[in-house]
């Protein structure tokens, strides 16, 4: 706050003025420094409309250093002069009786702020002598507001209890909000923003019916990974270039026999009304440990488990970790989420299929599909789901679908006469497309920008 | 799924017309085919070797398509547009048929037992009369690489030789030798080499090298002659320079050595289906009789369905059928193109594409269900939700680290944990499964050193322990793990969040039936500043303030207090 002697004084120079007043005239004939007043006008302008200032800037002359001098002790000439005696004049100065020392005289207006006084082929001049130099000063040309007074009421920042207990608030002037400012943000915590995703879709599996299945065993067999899919064992899946093997535990032990008798049978032989891929199958492909490459391992276990049972249509549900030993870029990582939805029941069709896909897709917020036929080792058909993306202007894959094949459905004991429909997508990458994320490493993982976390909004698929 | 590269005109004048390219996109799109990208040879070069080398290269058009794995029939120019034809209705589906030489005795060719020590199965067919031009030819050439690089496995499971059958004579031989007693021309040099002096030739091949391995390190390789001693090739490398086919080869020999007979019966249909094409007496193949083995067979599938179109449908996808008449049976053929076809569910398939998916009318299956929880995911979910709104904000980190994360850095010994060990990680960040949330938390701050202190993070989520009693000898286990990282160590802090948890939990703070933390000691933690999380009896859990070695290991400078948590027990 400035002093408040310089502004109540400040305020009576404006009274008196008609059209304002000048802050350095103000400075110059209070003789304070300018920046005082500088700083009563800011102080002033925080209090609301007592007074307005508009900043425009002058250019005004100094004397140099040798201006100065001149100012002070006369010019060259007529120190020489004054130094010379009279009876060492010469001739010609003869005719010389007296001189007027222009140029001091007009420094000496220039000193005094007079600058109007020169014209400017005179200023120009003494610049040239390096006498005069011509500086930019900005002021304030100050004027009175819509309240100006003299008198300045202290403006309260807050209400405080005590203003509330005596209503002394009635009388008092508030200092104005700065609206424009950001307020304070929030001391709290937040959900990372592949779980918000996560919890929309889980949201959407259990509005349509879907019963969640228990996923968290990421190491599995192969026999359940590939085997019970009807993945012949020289996939190229299979390969060390694209699967995690385990070296402890290496192996798997117990499997349901029969079914694996049934498994083996189908892959070298064929059965259930298929040729099978005659080749010698074996056990010890089957029994090695794996980070399961799909959570359709899971729906191979939850479905073996059903036909256990007396046969009852389920509708399954997904979303967790999945490993590939790929190479990674900007989009693949060696682990991402997997979303699967998978629906047993007597005599489901392509139709059925492609029905609830539409379903589940809307819930996105997609609504234009199509689909093309697509292979995948232990679907038939399968189809690849594609939607419209609006900001691309074309067709993009969204999505894997199928109905899995009889040779993973009989064996495992389920009635002839059901169908198994399935479909799965990546949880990243429509969480990428969310959050506007390029870079995978950004998003999962310990490189995560944590301001982008902070920052995130609530999410809402649909919108 | 592979991609094929083929020239625009030379498919267009094939196909008897030109399209747009969204036409084609669409055609492709119906048929079960991808557009990928539209190029020339020119652009591939300049993209991948610069502008300089490009400008010998030719412009004209490619259209790559991503054809899907299991239909090898579509790899070259002549299978897509036969297979596009047919589905246009423009052409009818070819019959192959398999026939007998006009005069004389089939070839043969003669496998010895020698071959089962490194590969051993063969099957061979004959082209007669066909007539190469230099673009079937490069046709012929790039089906072959397509076919080694996808059902072949990289020639591991199959190899193919294709000879100039007259300048050869029968019968063939195929045995397996050691290296040092295989001597012969290989396919484009200029003198002969021994098997140990090829092998080391081809170490600096950039194409044949990566083959090498599937017979270097036999005591014998496989090797076919013909009746004369001329090396006709030696599977799975390279074939000899004698009987290499050119553009004036009339009939042509194929042989497919293999490790997987069903593959090689397959690969050889595919040679011979696409390219009887080009034979005097089109899609006819002279069979080669191979002792022991039985040759391809052209098998049948019956589909009961009920109309007449099901049978137009399915011939317009090169499967030749017709109703029966006896019920709704429609008897199908299927041709040898056709090796995905192994039960009735593949044709159903086919029937549906030439009907288009996008024309089937959309239903919604009526079953009514339940949806239920996971009750370890319904509780996570809750649980997330308040701790987040308990301060802390949530990290995800990955299931998959290095020994060094989990172990060293923490300062245990890796044996102490009980880590699953991955076999064959690319690179350390991939060698165990981890054990603890705490290092993928600990490396979260050291990404994020810039951020405002202090950095307060939490995850819920899996880790994975060796456990005998599970059929796969592992399982996971949901941790809760939460860090406090600032100037001061923050215990207070960590210690408030786990009474925060226990009491969302309604677990009372008590000894007996609630919870309580008790001293304890532990390499992570800095000595006297680390307690065991008990609960109901039974410890859950640890927390305290790190270790400045395990600070410092992790690449941090303030420091930090932690808590992990085993969150199954309050199920």
């Amino acid at each position: 706050m400035a002093d408040s002697g310089v502004v109540e004084t400040l305020l009576q120079r404006i009274e008196k003025a008609d059209d304002g007043v000048d802050s350095l005239n103000v400075a110059a004939s209070l003789g304070v420094d300018h920046q005082v007043i500088v700083g009563a006008v800011k102080s002033l302008q925080a209090l609301g409309d007592i007074i307005s200032a508009d900043l425009r800037s002058s250019k005004h002359w100094e004397l140099t250093v040798e201006g100065s001098e001149i100012a002070e002790q006369g010019s060259h000439e007529a120190r020489v002069f004054s130094s010379i005696p009279l009876e060492g004049l010469a001739q010609s100065e003869l005719m010389v009786e007296n001189i007027e020392d222009q140029v001091r005289e007009k420094l000496l207006q220039v000193q005094k702020g007079n600058f109007s006084q020169l014209d400017e082929k005179e200023k120009n001049e003494l610049k040239k002598r390096k006498l005069l130099s011509e500086v930019t000063v900005k002021s304030y040309w100050i004027t009175k507001g819509s309240s100006f007074s003299t008198t300045i009421t202290k403006q309260e920042t807050e209400l405080t209890p005590e203003m509330i207990a005596t209503g002394s608030w009635k009388e008092k002037k508030f200092k104005p909000y700065n609206f424009e400012a950001m307020g304070v943000a929030p001391d709290c915590g937040h959900l990372h923003p592949l779980m918000k995703v996560r919890t929309q879709f889980r949201q959407i599996f259990l509005e349509m019916g879907f019963t969640e299945m228990p996923t968290n065993n990421f190491i599995e067999s192969s026999f359940w990974n590939f085997d019970s899919l009807f993945q012949p064992q020289q996939h190229p899946a299979r390969d060390q270039h694209d699967t995690f093997f385990l070296s402890d535990p290496a192996l798997a032990h117990e499997f349901p026999q029969d079914y694996l008798e049934r498994v083996k049978k189908v892959h070298s032989e064929g059965g259930f009304g298929s040729q099978g891929y005659k080749y010698d199958w074996k056990i010890e492909e089957a029994q090695k440990n794996i980070l399961r490459t799909h959570t359709t391992a899971v729906s191979a276990r939850m479905l073996y488990k059903l036909a256990q049972q007396k046969f009852t249509p389920v509708k399954y549900f997904s979303i967790d970790r999945v490993f590939r030993n790929e190479t990674l870029d900007a989009t693949h990582l060696a682990e991402f989420h997997q979303i699967e939805g998978v629906v047993a029941d007597y005599g489901l069709t392509l139709g059925d299929l492609m029905g609830i896909l539409h379903q589940f897709f809307t819930k996105l917020g997609i609504t234009k599909l199509r689909f093309k036929p697509a292979y995948n080792p232990y679907t038939e058909p399968s189809m690849e789901v594609f939607s419209y993306h609006e900001g691309l202007k074309k067709w993009v894959e969204v999505g894997n679908s199928g109905v899995f094949r009889p040779e993973m459905l009989l064996p495992m004991g389920l009635p002839e006469d059901v169908s198994v429909i399935a479909w799965g997508l990546s949880l990243e990458r429509p969480t990428m497309i969310k959050y506007g994320i390029n870079n995978i490493r950004e998003l999962v993982g310990h490189k995560v920008n944590l301001q982008m976390v902070y920052d995130g909004p609530i999410c809402r698929l649909d919108s | 799924m592979p991609t094929v590269g083929i020239k625009r005109d030379l498919l267009f004048k094939a196909l008897g017309r030109t399209y747009t390219d969204e036409e084609f996109d669409e055609l492709c799109f119906e048929f079960g085919l991808e557009l990928d990208e539209i190029t020339s040879e020119k652009e591939i070069v300049s993209r991948e070797q610069g502008d300089t080398k490009a400008s010998d290269a030719s412009d004209v058009i490619l259209y790559k398509i991503d054809v899907p794995a299991n239909r090898y029939d579509l790899l070259c120019l002549e299978g897509l547009v036969r297979g596009l034809q047919v589905f246009k209705n423009k052409l009818e589906a070819p019959r192959y048929r398999r026939i007998s030489p006009v005069n004389g005795d089939p070839q043969k060719l003669i496998i010895t037992k020698e071959t089962a020590a490194v590969r051993p199965f063969a099957v061979a067919a004959v082209l007669r009369n066909i007539t190469f031009t230099q673009e079937r030819y490069d046709s012929f050439i790039e089906l072959q690489e397509k076919l080694h690089q996808n059902i072949c496995r990289k020639r591991s499971l199959v190899a193919i030789g294709t000879h100039d059958l007259d300048t050869i004579s029968g019968p063939f031989t195929y045995t397996a030798k050691p290296p040092g007693d295989i001597s012969f021309k290989p396919l484009n040099q200029t003198k002969e080499y021994t098997a140990t002096e090829l092998m080391s030739l081809y170490k600096t091949d950039s194409h044949l090298r990566h083959y090498l391995h599937i017979i270097e390190d036999k005591p014998v390789y496989p090797i076919i002659y013909d009746s004369n001693g001329i090396v006709l090739s030696m599977p799975p490398i390279i074939n000899g320079d004698h009987s290499k086919i050119t553009l004036q080869t009339k009939n042509v020999f194929i042989e497919c050595t293999a490790t997987d007979l069903t593959k090689a019966k397959i690969v050889l249909d595919m040679m011979v289906t696409m390219f009887s094409e080009y034979c005097s007496q089109p899609f006819t193949v002279e069979e080669a009789e191979v002792p022991l083995l039985a040759s391809h067979t052209l098998s049948s599938l019956f589909y009961v369905e009920s109309t007449e179109k099901i049978a137009q449908l399915l011939t317009r996808m090169c499967l030749l059928s017709r109703a029966t008449g006896v019920g709704d049976e429609i008897e199908v053929e299927i041709p040898p193109t056709r090796s995905d076809v192994i039960h009735a569910c593949d044709i159903m398939e086919d029937a549906a594409i030439a009907y288009g998916f996008n024309n089937i009318t959309r239903t919604t299956p009526r079953a009514y269900t339940v949806a239920n929880q996971f009750p370890l995911n319904k509780l996570t979910e809750l649980l997330r939700q308040d701790l987040a709104a308990a301060g802390f904000t949530e990290a995800l980190n990955f299931a998959l680290c290095s020994e060094e994360d989990i172990a060293d850095k923490l300062g245990k010994k890796i044996s102490e944990t009980r880590a699953a060990h991955i076999s064959n990680p690319k690179t350390a960040e991939f060698q165990v499964a981890r054990t603890t949330l705490l290092p993928g938390l600990l490396k979260t701050i050291a990404a994020n050193r810039k951020m405002p202190l202090p950095l307060k993070l939490f995850e819920v989520s899996d880790v994975v322990l060796k456990d005998e009693t599970k059929d796969v000898g592992a399982r996971n286990s949901r941790r809760f793990c939460a860090v406090y990282y600032n100037k001061s160590p923050g215990f207070e802090v960590i210690h408030g969040l786990l009474d925060r948890t226990m009491q969302l939990l309604e677990v009372k703070s008590a000894r007996g039936e609630g919870y309580h933390i008790q001293a304890a000691d532990d390499s992570t933690f800095f000595p006297g500043r680390c307690a065991e999380i008990i609960v109901r009896g039974k410890t859950v859990g640890r927390l305290g303030v790190l270790h400045p070695d395990v600070i410092n290991r992790f690449e941090l400078t303030m420091p930090c207090s932690a808590m992990e948590i085993d969150i199954e027990p309050f199920l």
